[in-house]
């Protein structure tokens, strides 16, 4: 089973609703649960078990089989993740370019691991393959912001700006 | 839209316009607009703020009042991603890099109101004593030909109408009303146009087999826009440069083998793919180029776009499909083959990104074009990211079998700083390296796989002399290692086998013998594995062993790592002659495992050391050594 989640599900009826709709929109094409489960995390942010078990319900999809979706994609996150999302790119291109260093450092910077959240909710830290932006090796994307060409010593500088 | 008249008069309206941006001969000299600045809004630019600077472009343009007689246009990549942010000036085509926004006031009073190009701000290579030259002159460009990258950095990817300027959606049109299904299938065929992709499977071939059955069979066609190769970006770059060359050829195979439905299968990680993607679908619907009675025949065809989740393995087409219908996406034994059972369990084609690209200009240009192009049994062109240690990262297109000396020492300008090529790595974790003594092998997907290595979807990564090739084969274990769907044993249990014989190896704790189990388990894998995930994944591994064999034995016998990677196998000392006692060194240790006195040389204490380099990289005396 996975981790139970460090923070308690605070899902809003907005939210829920708004995941009723989403439902109602897709439940008759084929091979929905993937669009749905996307649009599900858009809204909540991730995909804790309540969640799961709202798609289950109205979809009539069993959630081990939810839970077995979400947990083989990378992209579905069963943790919230931080506010600022900090993703750093272990793609060949970068790694040869010394990502891995970058990667290092923001993990003893932040005492996190990869998929960790710092305990305010700010930062959360992973690592991914390749945004394509290779011309900019190495790179890390905090949400949509894409920071590159970065040496080590660039990290408590780039992480000042998010506080 | 019904008819071919309708589809010229779009093409002729917009003529004039678009034509503007060419540099061929019989160039359009002049359209409503006195120039046009073309900034590249793909992935690499647009990280480097090209967005900021098109908006203070149209800002700065407007406050000069010429509004009416410049105008700003986004395009996709150009392709030199390493001197991004890059816009062009037409009709000067100028070709301004590493733009930033304080250049803009300048350039606009300069180039946009007086006519002066600013010669500063350019690509210095299209400087020249006689005036400035066009960037297709430059070594980046000049062995260029780009077929599937030919609207890329030319048109509005978000406008169809530049699309059909340039041909759009003619070829469908001509499939539709002047070529039987047989006659379409026939002219992929005399191509020989292969599967982009990675495989190379020949693309007529897969079509045919898709054909014929019950009349009113439920069929579909699907596009593999899952590029999930690290270091890889060229399908990106067409969806964000192009994307009514996927759909429009995508039609054309939904014509051929008789099927009413398409889907887009796309990385999540791409958002600007996605927004354009959806774009160019609704527009296609809005002219009827997609949905009922397409040019006013009875051919209908939509198509769908599924966003992926971050599964590498979906990039399989037996798992892609899988994923599509809402699964975990884990590939399925073949036969059968999609083309008899794929999606929904009907009969399926699927092709590539790249491969889509090239559809259209075969069906317009014929047969014989394409298949004049390139190597005999590898025609076209192949368009490759070039990255890594090399001066032009960026996108390169070029003719099948040119040689990689020529793409790394031409097109890409070299290694930085001076450093030596050690080898080049392609088809990313299902590829292999190749060496220097391969730097003239003619690049097409047989003597690349001769060589070891396979075309994959065209990742190139040059690697120098500072990289260990144990660990460049460990760091893409630890990839497939993350990525095995977990469904058959040998790719699951064996690829962490092998990933822990290599760090064995990496961390001084290997032998002769390892080396001799590592290629034993290797073969078991390709043999055994459900998919090419696992039947490739030890590719990296033999190709390194293969080619850089005296690595693998320094690692094992002599306890070292020659490029100075694997820390377990090496340790800093301070070269006495060379340091000056200046205490950089010891005021940035992390662990106080430097000392000595000021203007003496300094020593570090190896059992204190954690090896992070910090020493290295602040030493202005070069002084700190790995021994």
């Amino acid at each position: 089973m996975a981790k139970k989640p460090t923070v308690p599900f605070t899902g809003t009826k907005e939210q829920e609703e708004a995941l009723l709709k989403v439902i109602a929109e897709l439940k008759d094409t084929k091979g929905a649960l993937m669009p749905i489960m996307q649009k599900a995390q858009d809204i909540y942010g991730y995909l804790p078990y309540e969640v799961q078990k709202i798609i289950s319900d109205n979809t009539g999809i069993p959630i081990e089989k939810i839970y077995g979706v979400a947990t083989f994609y990378a992209q579905f996150a069963l943790q919230p993740k931080g506010k600022y999302r900090i993703s750093v790119c272990l793609g060949t291109a970068c790694y040869v370019k010394g990502s891995g260093k970058v990667y290092e450092k923001l993990q003893s910077v932040l005492g996190l691991k990869e998929g960790e959240c710092t305990p305010d909710g700010k930062f959360s830290l992973e690592s991914c393959r390749c945004v394509g932006a290779c011309g900019l090796a190495p790179v890390m994307m905090i949400n949509e912001d894409v920071h590159g060409r970065l040496l080590p010593d660039d990290v408590d500088k780039i992480l000042a700006q998010y506080q | 839209m019904k008819t071919l008249e309708e589809l010229n008069a779009i093409k002729a309206k917009m003529a004039d316009v678009v034509g503007f941006r060419s540099e061929e001969k019989g160039a359009v000299k002049s359209c409503q607009y006195e120039r046009q600045v073309l900034v590249c809004a793909g992935t690499g630019c647009t990280s480097s703020g090209s967005v900021k600077i098109a908006a203070k472009l149209e800002e700065e343009i407007e406050k000069a009042g010429l509004k009416d007689k410049v105008i700003v246009i986004k395009t996709g990549c150009h392709g030199l991603c390493a001197l991004g942010p890059v816009m062009i000036v037409y009709p000067e085509a100028a070709f301004y890099s590493n733009m930033e926004i304080e250049h803009v006031e300048e350039i606009v009073a300069e180039h946009l109101v007086k006519g002066n190009v600013v010669t500063k701000y350019l690509y210095q290579e299209t400087v020249t004593d006689s005036g400035i030259i066009s960037m297709h002159e430059t070594h980046f460009y000049k062995k260029q030909n780009r077929v599937a990258l030919r609207n890329c950095g030319v048109i509005d990817p978000e406008q169809i109408e530049e699309y059909i300027a340039r041909d759009g959606y003619q070829a469908l049109y001509q499939c539709l009303h002047e070529k039987s299904q047989k006659d379409v299938v026939d002219i992929i065929m005399a191509s020989g146009l292969r599967g982009r992709g990675g495989g190379g499977f020949p693309t007529g071939r897969k079509w045919l087999f898709a054909m014929g059955g019950e009349p009113g069979t439920q069929k579909y066609v699907c596009c593999n826009a899952d590029e999930g190769d690290p270091g890889a970006f060229m399908d990106r770059s067409v969806l964000e440069g192009d994307p009514h060359v996927v759909l429009e050829a995508m039609a054309i195979a939904g014509y051929v083998i008789g099927a009413n439905q398409g889907y887009i299968y796309v990385r999540a990680e791409y958002p600007i793919a996605v927004q354009r993607l959806e774009i160019a679908i609704k527009q296609a619907e809005e002219y009827g180029m997609l949905g009922d009675n397409i040019f006013g025949t009875d051919f209908s065809f939509r198509i769908g776009l599924r966003l992926g989740a971050g599964a590498f393995v979906c990039g399989e087409e037996t798992a892609l499909m899988t994923s599509i219908e809402g699964n975990r996406g884990e590939p399925r034994p073949r036969p059968p083959f999609p083309a008899v059972k794929g999606l929904f369990a009907a009969p399926t084609i699927l092709n590539n990104v790249e491969t889509w690209a090239n559809i259209p200009q075969i069906i317009l240009r014929g047969a014989d074009w394409f298949a004049g192009m390139g190597t005999e049994k590898s025609p076209g062109t192949k368009v490759f990211a070039l990255g890594g240690k090399v001066n032009n990262v960026g996108l390169v297109e070029i003719p099948m079998g040119t040689t990689l000396r020529e793409i790394i020492e031409e097109i890409g300008g070299g290694i930085p700083n001076g450093k030596k090529f050690k080898a080049a790595q392609t088809g990313g974790p299902s590829g292999g390296c190749i060496p220097a003594s391969n730097y003239d092998v003619e690049i097409d997907y047989d003597n690349l796989i001769a060589i070891g290595s396979m075309m994959g979807s065209g990742g190139l990564i040059v690697l120098d002399e500072d990289d260990c090739m144990v660990d460049i084969a460990k760091f893409f274990l630890e990839f497939t290692v993350d990525e095995s769907c977990g469904k058959c044993t040998p790719c699951r249990v064996g690829t962490r086998r092998l990933l822990e014989m290599l760090t064995d190896i990496t961390e001084g704790r290997g032998t002769l013998e390892t080396l001799d189990k590592i290629r034993e388990l290797s073969q078991y894998l390709k043999q055994n594995s459900l998919c090419a995930l696992g039947q490739t994944a030890s590719n990296p591994v033999l190709s390194t062993m293969k080619f850089f064999e005296d690595e693998y034995i320094a690692h094992v016998v002599d306890k070292k790592c020659p490029a100075g990677v694997c820390k377990s196998l090496f340790q800093y000392a301070i070269d006495e002659e060379k340091c000056i006692g200046c205490t950089l060194c010891a005021k940035n240790c992390p662990v106080n495992a430097i000392s000595g006195e000021k203007k003496k040389a300094h020593t570090i204490d190896t059992t204190k050391c954690i090896k992070c380099g910090v020493c290295a990289s602040k030493c202005k005396k070069q002084a700190i050594v790995k021994k």
